[in-house]
């Protein structure tokens, strides 16, 4: 996925000259290419990520659409102020590309997870955050970065995480997409849980239960009316992500709800990281698995929810 | 607890009497702090030459197109300092100086601290501090790429360069031989709780600077005529430059000058401002 985004970004550089690229000191080899053939459009300036932010807020003021590319827990974390004002409240056209979001660097420890990305940048105004699914989906975003004229964060898996993006499908930023037709509940979820979302509705259906899955790719600004709509179908939604349970794509789900119902008959399962750090190193889907988001702990879960222990 | 705040020691001792055109830009300054009751009086007045030889000599700019795309760009990253910018831009004709009257209310466009899209003239939201340098860096490789010769000016207080994001920023300015960057120091030698060489001695100054990849010159910012030497000066080709600008806080009101108290003013009576008006009278 993120091999595919940093592709996506050479590519949008050759069709426009507005593009630039911003790393801080990724690894030896990252955006050859780029550099190679737009060199004057290429910048890696070091561990100084704050730095980055601002000069990429200046260059955008002037006309320029900075792709920006570090480890997402520095992106959001360290430099949240540099996001907030520089390209918040400024509303210029920087896309933040964050290696890693959620558990992806399981065994680096909680100074490299990013498990509240998402939190971070939903209390932005002006921001928009996509979570792709996989390569195929990421690729068809990138396209479509071009022309939002506020900032984007995306969030970039680990790379060859499975493809759930139909063949042929259409990925449109704001939109959310139905993988799945279900009758009995329905997961909303984003990212690379998507995928997990369609692994455990096919579990279920050999149990009769019959979910279907909707994937927000984007988180903000969300898909308001396929939420709603789905709230008002479904008696149960079970929201799944890679993130915290405080301020994710489960707290947004539950938030426009609360701002539309009342949905009396309605049970929300909000299935995320717990608020905690993580204690463990291993693997993403060693760690996943520990906070329950394993696809049969997640079909025990929700069995458990709808019909008791 | 720090010491009382002694007078700094002050190398240029010569400074030349404020002239009429630097009275009638601290008026300015009072008359916003009247309209608005408060205000950052000791951070503006600090600023008053530094603004004034800019935007009377030094920068490219039309007033009546603040979005020319040829124009020099400014930033006060010490935001704090907006009254001495209000007073500048009202007196250029970027917005009419009855606005000055508005300061910080309701709907006013000048608040306590600078943001673009809502002032003609400001070119970034400033105000948390260390973000401008950063910001002139990308406005300065921009220039270059576009084949403009814009320079950006990026204003910053002592107090503010405690940042490491300044720093970041400096080394980044030197990296891409930016000698259309200038970065100024307003280095009135006092931050809100007190000296600076007591909360966060910056000395060596001009040393840091240098050793950050900049040509440094250092000048009385109260004098009108060096400063515009200093400004006007080429660069070094290939690097970047800072203006050290030796300052007094609050200048030219004497109860201000030199006091830390003064770094912010609320709840100014009528009187206190009466007595200020008056000080300035007898500068």
């Amino acid at each position: 996925m993120r091999k595919t985004s940093l592709n996506s970004v050479t590519k949008l550089a050759k069709k426009d000259k507005r593009v630039l690229f911003i790393g801080s000191d990724l690894g030896a080899g990252t955006m050859d290419e780029f550099r190679d053939s737009y060199p004057e459009r290429f910048f890696m300036e070091g561990i100084a990520e704050q730095n980055m932010i601002g000069m990429a807020a200046g260059l955008a003021m002037d006309g320029f659409i900075p792709y920006l590319n570090t480890i997402a827990s520095f992106i959001t974390r360290r430099c949240l102020e540099q996001i907030t004002i520089d390209l918040c409240l400024h509303n210029l056209p920087v896309r933040l590309l964050g290696n890693g979001g959620g558990l992806v660097y399981a065994p680096l420890g909680p100074t490299h997870l990013a498990p509240d990305d998402i939190a971070l940048m939903r209390t932005l105004p002006n921001m928009t955050i996509i979570a792709p699914s996989d390569a195929m989906e990421m690729q068809a975003i990138m396209q479509q970065t071009l022309d939002i004229p506020g900032p984007i964060y995306i969030r970039l898996g680990k790379g060859g995480d499975p493809v759930v993006f139909p063949k042929g499908g259409k990925a449109k930023i704001g939109k959310a997409m139905q993988l799945r037709e279900g009758r009995h509940a329905i997961f909303i979820a984003t990212g690379i849980m998507s995928h997990r979302a369609l692994v455990t509705a096919e579990m279920l259906a050999k149990k009769g239960l019959d979910c279907g899955v909707l994937h927000c790719h984007t988180i903000k600004p969300m898909d308001e009316e396929a939420i709603l709509a789905a709230a008002s179908e479904f008696p149960l939604i079970i929201t799944l992500e890679e993130h915290s349970r405080v301020g994710g794509l489960g707290s947004a789900v539950v938030e426009l709800l609360a701002d539309h119902g009342p949905y009396p008959r309605l049970k929300i399962l909000r299935l995320a990281l717990p608020d905690s750090f993580q204690k463990n190193y291993g693997s993403q889907d060693a760690l996943l698995e520990a906070a329950g988001l394993h696809p049969k702990n997640i079909a025990k879960t929700l069995l458990n929810t709808m019909f008791g222990a | 607890m720090l010491d009382q705040p002694t007078t700094p020691k002050l190398i240029y001792p010569d400074t030349p009497p404020l002239d009429n055109r630097s009275l009638q830009l601290r008026k300015l300054v009072l008359r916003a702090m009247v309209g608005g009751g408060r205000g950052h009086p000791g951070s503006a007045l600090s600023l008053i030459e530094i603004l004034r030889c800019l935007y009377d000599d030094i920068l490219n700019i039309k007033a009546d197109r603040p979005d020319w795309d040829k124009r020099d760009r400014c930033i006060l990253s010490k935001g704090h300092g907006c009254l001495a910018l209000y007073a500048i831009l009202s007196d250029k004709n970027f917005f009419s100086v009855t606005e000055l009257d508005t300061f910080c209310h309701f709907d006013s466009i000048l608040g306590g601290h600078p943001e673009r899209g809502k002032i003609p003239g400001v070119e970034a939201s400033t105000g948390a501090l260390g973000h401008g340098l950063s910001i002139g860096v990308g406005l300065a490789i921009a220039a270059k790429l576009q084949k403009r010769k814009s320079r950006s000016v990026v204003i910053m207080g002592d107090g503010e360069i405690n940042e490491g994001s300044v720093w970041e920023a400096a080394m980044t300015a030197a990296k891409h031989s930016l000698d259309n960057l200038i970065a100024v120091v307003d280095y009135n030698k006092l931050q809100s709780y007190g000296p600076t060489k007591q909360v966060m001695d910056m000395e060596p100054m001009v040393d840091k600077w240098q050793a950050f990849g900049f040509t440094v010159r250092e000048v009385d910012g109260h004098n009108v005529e060096e400063l515009k030497k200093a400004f006007k000066k080429p660069p070094e080709p290939g690097k970047p430059t800072a203006i050290i600008c030796h300052t007094i806080k609050g200048k030219g009101l004497p109860p201000a000058e030199n006091n830390p108290t003064w770094h912010h003013k609320s709840r100014i009576t009528p009187e206190q401002l009466e007595q200020l008006y008056q000080a300035l009278e007898e500068n």
